[in-house]
């Protein structure tokens, strides 16, 4: 029998988690990210306030997405682009390569994108023998390690400068001395340059599509999103439909809350506006322009009252960084395209509970993540929904089942209860004193495995209560 | 200041560590509270809650809002259960007849510190503990109850007692209930890391307002053959002169 994911998971954490190296990488990126976000956060009068309202705009947004994608797509069309609306991946995936087949396409540039991450556009645009260049510097850096991103915004967070350095002399042919970051840079940009000139296709996500003016928002750092967006004769930009702001002013608020939350930046160095192909008269921009909303299990999610809100991400990766269990067991050990808190939160929804449900047990459910989050979902209290529905929709093993219902009917009957725990105390005193504890036949093994073992008093409270402490 | 108190001892506090519900018993009474401890209670259901068993955590939370129902005050030694009661009665129980009652009780349920500081008035209980110390701010206690200084302001006030600062104070030391048996490897690389800032403290031990996270770091400390030393913030307010 093959491996289940939750198998996987456990697998791949336990070896994550013993790596020490791994540790000291994730440490350090994050304690940047965590210094440049406290300054980030300071620089807004009212942080807090700033949130609040980012999160009544995505309410409004996200319960009135019929209204908004309307007005997106028709505003898009006024301009001469063309808007797809595509239920599931493979329909994404299908009319981005039927547009590739029909042009003619050899080589693809991309920026930046999780959505296609998802829905897994790369691999099926290779079956067609087109060449796909990631253009980001980390997607860049993974790609050429066959790697899924690491992390939603960093995607090769996980490789310090020398295996950077390595792997461009392997796959580059090319060796920096003294793994000099900016020449590492530079190598890259000159291999991608290449790429931007020969490529038919450009492919985009988009951070934000704005109703009222019909356009995509991107934020980058590096540049390569403009030139993707603009070099190519053809424009394709991918998107969630969740990603919808009502009003382009709703961006003085969105971005400065997705820089800061994302990197600590007040801005990032580009922030682009895209509204369509080149117009009459205009000297850039694509001859075609596609934008492919989205759906890919959204609407069954934008169903559940309980948890629409999950739908307000924006894709910050703040609760990733602030997790401690994504700074133990890292990226890839998730197994899903969207990690962390907000993965393990979103995940079921879009790829099913009974494959994906692990996740939200994987969690102390300590709420960092709730208290970071830009747009305020609560996170980890939607970690709790998918563990009740998961045991409600009988997920959980018969084991624990039992285990609970046995539990339950201890728990309702103190006599029961104080008898139990006072014979197992003695019990398990007896088995400790024998040297047996976390062994094969310690009932509290799980425990004392990984732990020297509980203390085991003579007496309970409520017995020392009864015999004088009552006073 | 309410004068009778009515104490909530969390079943695995009663059970391995009854010395923190005497502590606690200890501490109120010094402030001059007639303590209760309704003798038929057991858990507040947040075993069965986290791991996603609602149906079962339900009879166990509505027993205890009839257990503790009539009572004017309900003093927790933790703050995870404190809020299991406060935060997420209301919700496990949102179609019970017991709902309002439930509501009721969660805003009459407090934390220890949060009890002594906010409610009772009190900061100074004449505690010595002459050793140095370094706090662990629990999750629940810390981002559920929003309790940052109350337990911080007790430990000021304690005479002899040297407060160390301890780095990433506010990350889980990865506890979590059934995840700390569930995902064993992860749960202990939190707590090895928590462990890591403990020591470099170089305080003689470390508390918390939750025997849960002690308990787990504890474990931990042990196992690695670390110095530090667990005790919970009854127990070094409880400690009078000599």
């Amino acid at each position: 029998m093959s491996e289940t994911s939750a198998q996987e998971f456990l697998r791949k954490a336990a070896v994550k988690s013993a790596d020490l190296v791994h540790r000291d990488i994730i440490r350090q990126g994050i304690e940047s990210y965590d210094a440049a976000h406290l300054r980030g956060r300071l620089r807004f009068r009212d942080w807090d306030a700033a949130r609040q309202k980012c999160r009544e705009i995505k309410q409004e947004a996200i319960n009135h997405l019929d209204k908004y994608l309307l007005q997106f797509e028709e505003k898009v069309r006024a301009r001469g682009g063309h808007v797809f609306w595509a239920a599931n991946a493979q329909e994404a995936c299908q009319y981005v390569t039927d547009i590739a087949r029909r042009l003619g396409v050899r080589t693809v540039v991309k920026s930046k994108s999780m959505v296609t991450e998802e829905i897994h556009l790369s691999p099926a645009l290779e079956k067609l023998d087109i060449k796909v260049w990631e253009t980001d510097l980390g997607e860049f850096i993974v790609q050429l390690r066959n790697e899924p991103p690491y992390h939603i915004v960093t995607p090769a967070m996980h490789l310090n400068r020398a295996q950077i350095a390595d792997l461009f002399h392997e796959k580059l042919g090319e060796r920096i001395p003294g793994n000099d970051p900016t020449k590492l840079v530079a190598l890259a940009r000159r291999r991608l340059r290449q790429s931007f000139f020969s490529a038919e296709m450009g492919i985009s996500g988009a951070n934000f599509i704005v109703a009222d003016s019909g356009v995509i928002a991107i934020s980058t750092n590096e540049g390569n999103g403009r030139l993707c967006t603009s070099v190519p004769r053809i424009h394709v930009v991918v998107t969630g439909i969740e990603k919808v702001l009502p009003r382009l002013e709703d961006l003085a608020v969105f971005w400065p809350v997705l820089a800061t939350s994302g990197t600590g930046q007040a801005i990032t160095t580009y922030s682009t506006l895209i509204g369509g192909p080149r117009q009459a008269g205009e000297a850039d921009g694509p001859d075609e322009f596609h934008v492919v909303l989205v759906d890919n299990g959204r609407s069954r999610l934008l169903a559940d009252a309980e948890q629409r809100e999950v739908l307000h991400c924006i894709r910050c990766g703040a609760c990733l960084n602030t997790c401690p269990v994504y700074r133990s067991v890292g990226g890839h050990t998730y197994g899903t395209t969207y990690q962390g808190p907000i993965g393990s939160v979103l995940t079921p929804h879009l790829a099913g509970l009974r494959q994906y449900q692990h996740l939200s047990y994987a969690s102390s459910l300590c709420g960092a993540c709730t208290s970071v989050c830009p747009v305020k979902i609560d996170l980890h209290h939607h970690l709790l929904h998918n563990r009740r529905n998961a045991v409600n929709s009988r997920g959980s093993k018969l084991g624990e089942r039992m285990m609970f219902r046995l539990w339950r009917s201890t728990m309702l009957h103190p006599r029961i209860f104080v008898f139990l725990s006072s014979a197992g105390r003695r019990l398990l005193r007896l088995l400790y004193r024998m040297g047996l504890a976390g062994s094969i036949v310690d009932p509290m093994r799980a425990w004392n495995r990984y732990r020297s073992p509980v203390p085991l008093p003579a007496e309970s409270f409520r017995s020392r209560w009864r015999k004088g402490l009552a006073g | 200041m309410p004068r009778k108190v009515t104490l909530f001892v969390p079943c695995y506090v009663d059970q391995l560590l009854p010395e923190v519900a005497a502590d606690t018993v200890r501490v109120l009474r010094r402030i001059g509270c007639e303590v209760e401890f309704p003798e038929n209670q057991t858990c507040c259901g947040q075993p069965a809650f986290n791991t996603g068993y609602w149906n079962d955590a339900r009879p166990c939370a509505e027993r205890f809002v009839r257990v503790f129902g009539g009572a004017e005050v309900v003093v927790c030694p933790s703050g995870s259960c404190t809020t299991m009661v406060r935060t997420f009665y209301p919700e496990l129980l949102s179609s019970s007849p017991l709902r309002d009652d439930a509501i009721e009780l969660g805003r009459h349920t407090f934390e220890l510190s949060e009890f002594l500081v906010k409610i009772a008035g009190v900061t100074e209980l004449g505690a010595t503990f002459p050793h140095t110390v370094t706090y662990h701010a629990s999750c629940h206690g810390l981002r559920e109850l929003k309790l940052r200084d109350e337990p911080l302001e007790l430990l000021r006030k304690v005479k002899g007692l040297k407060l160390l600062e301890l780095s990433r104070s506010e990350e889980c030391c990865g506890f979590g209930g059934t995840f700390a048996t569930k995902f064993a490897d992860i749960s202990v690389a939190m707590g090895n890391s928590k462990a890591e800032c403990v020591a470099a403290t170089g305080a003689e031990f470390v508390t918390a307002i939750d025997s849960s996270c002690l308990l787990h770091l504890e474990g931990v400390l042990r196992k690695r053959g670390k110095a530090a030393k667990t005790i919970h913030l009854a127990g070094i307010l409880a400690q009078e002169k000599p």
